[in-house]
């Protein structure tokens, strides 16, 4: 199996002395859903930042398919940032842009300035992005500006975004921590789904061990900057929840997820 | 009776010997600089039928050299459209170079100090320079007043990108964008409608402030202004006042109608 994604010995400290991340490695060598949980300040934002060097990495590297991510120019580094869709807590939309300019946004890596000034992308783009407004639950809104819209259909807006770049990599940041839970397993479901239909691997930070669980195939466990915990969502068991987060009565966390494998196996 | 627990208000100064001998010291100033300016108290007595011969002379206005208050007036209008016009194209660069989450550190120090200079002498020092180096007329007025446009309107646009949600640029960066086209797709966006809104008040200051400069030979109706008092022509000084309160007052009329437009 070809490596996707392969992380090495990455450490981060920052400008404060914060040490951030202390040499994290793992691979993902199949399209798979990862959840990486840990506590508030673990360095999972770091951890994802690093990969598209929104945040610069102290050292180590960051292999993309042949692609060594921490040496490129900016140039380079353009181009290889188009290979990986980026989904955000906040959305971070464009806030007086309409849903299909934020959509066409995501094609900006691979056009010139003119084309993108004058709005004149392929009709493969628009038509790309018609049938993601579609298939998010968003036909007929693309001309309706992303500051008129919900915190669920911001959501479905940035995932389009991502997904508008044809990414190799899905780095997702928090992506239902400022939505309800109803909204949030939605969210998370339709994540997972087109990650899967795309054959895309994902890195999903999220905070939530439940939700976690429920949807990804794989969990790494971040504390303190370093990975204490990385194999598939069923060995989640109480020692491990303890060892990501400290001391704490799991059981309840735990027997959520046994009772939906049972429903699951039925 | 039972006594109650105490209580007092708050002051600015606690200490009541500080605060009584900082009000005395005050008044002791006041008396000792008004003698001290050296105030011709006659003088002050001769300025008021003075001022009564003035306002006397200024009446009825005189609008008969028309010609002349329209040409000044035409010509004040044009300063302050044309510097207001360099003014917006010069603050893009200036200002995108003095946000601090755009610019490297270099850059965004040059900037501001541009900034920072520019805002230091009042527009009459500026206009003063400039009719030495250019000579009499209305060059040096819009030269004046485009420098006090570019570091006003350059602060604020620098000012408004810095406060934009940092995750919205980040956003647009991890596209995999182009500088250009973060600026056209990320900033532009967010920025435009208050930058216009503050080009267009700026646009309103710049012809109050083009009648200013005019006085110190910088062109436009203020000169014609200082022309008429230095003959002793109140009547149509009178003239061109109200002829300059009407031109503000439309002006602010007008940057309040668009600003309300934008949103």
């Amino acid at each position: 199996m070809s490596i996707i994604l392969k992380i090495t010995d990455l450490t981060k400290t920052y400008p404060t002395g914060t040490k951030a991340l202390e040499g994290v490695s793992f691979t993902v060598d199949k399209p798979q859903v990862v959840a990486i949980i840990g506590p508030s300040g673990a360095g999972k934002s770091t951890l994802i930042r690093c990969i598209n060097r929104l945040v610069e990495a102290s050292s180590g590297e960051v292999l993309l398919g042949n692609t060594d991510i921490l040496s490129l120019n900016s140039r380079q580094l353009r181009r290889a940032r188009r290979q990986m869709g980026m989904i955000f807590q906040e959305y971070n939309l464009v806030e007086r842009l309409t849903v299909m300019e934020n959509l066409l946004s995501g094609r900006l890596g691979y056009v010139g300035f003119w084309t993108s000034y004058r709005r004149k992308f392929s009709k493969k783009d628009f038509a790309d992005a018609f049938e993601l407004l579609e298939r998010v639950g968003l036909s007929g809104y693309q001309n309706t500006r992303a500051d008129a819209l919900s915190g669920g259909e911001r959501q479905r807006v940035g995932i389009s975004r991502a997904l508008m770049q044809q990414p190799d990599l899905l780095l997702v940041d928090e992506p239902t921590a400022s939505l309800d839970p109803k909204t949030s397993r939605q969210i998370m479901r339709l994540i997972v789904e087109l990650a899967h239909e795309r054959g895309m691997p994902a890195l999903v930070n999220i905070h939530d061990v439940g939700l976690a669980q429920a949807f990804c195939d794989r969990i790494i466990g971040l504390t303190a900057g370093k990975i204490v915990f990385d194999g598939s969502t069923r060995q989640i068991t109480e020692q491990v929840l303890t060892d990501i987060y400290g001391e704490e009565d799991w059981s309840s966390t735990i027997r959520k997820i046994e009772e939906e494998n049972e429903v699951g196996a039925e | 009776m039972k006594k109650l627990p105490e209580w007092h208000r708050i002051r600015i100064i606690d200490n009541p010997v500080i605060r009584q001998a900082l009000v005395i010291a005050g008044i002791i100033y006041l008396f000792w600089s008004m003698s001290s300016l050296d105030i011709d108290w006659v003088r002050v007595g001769k300025g008021f039928p003075r001022a009564a011969n003035i306002l006397a002379h200024m009446f009825p206005p005189d609008f008969s050299r028309w010609q002349l208050l329209l040409r000044g007036t035409i010509e004040s209008v044009q300063m302050a459209l044309a510097a207001s016009f360099f003014g917006m194209i010069l603050a893009i660069p200036v200002g995108i170079c003095g946000a601090t989450n755009l610019a490297p550190k270099p850059i965004y120090l040059a900037a501001r100090a541009v900034i920072i200079l520019s805002r230091t002498f009042h527009e009459i020092i500026i206009a003063i320079f400039f009719v030495k180096i250019f000579g009499f007329g209305p060059v040096a007025g819009v030269l004046t007043l485009t420098v006090a446009s570019t570091s006003f309107i350059s602060k604020m646009l620098a000012e408004d990108i810095e406060n934009m949600p940092s995750g919205q640029l980040e956003a647009v960066r991890a596209t995999g964008a182009g500088f250009f086209q973060f600026l056209n797709y990320c900033i532009s966006p967010q920025a435009l409608p208050r930058y216009l809104g503050v080009s267009i008040y700026r646009l309103d200051a710049n012809i109050r402030h083009s009648t200013v400069v005019g006085i110190v030979g910088a062109g436009g109706i203020g000169q014609v202004l200082a022309a008429s008092f230095s003959r002793y022509d109140y009547d149509f000084s009178m003239a061109i006042l109200l002829t300059i309160m009407s031109l503000v007052f439309l002006g602010e009329f007008f940057s309040n109608w668009v600003r309300s437009q934008l949103r």
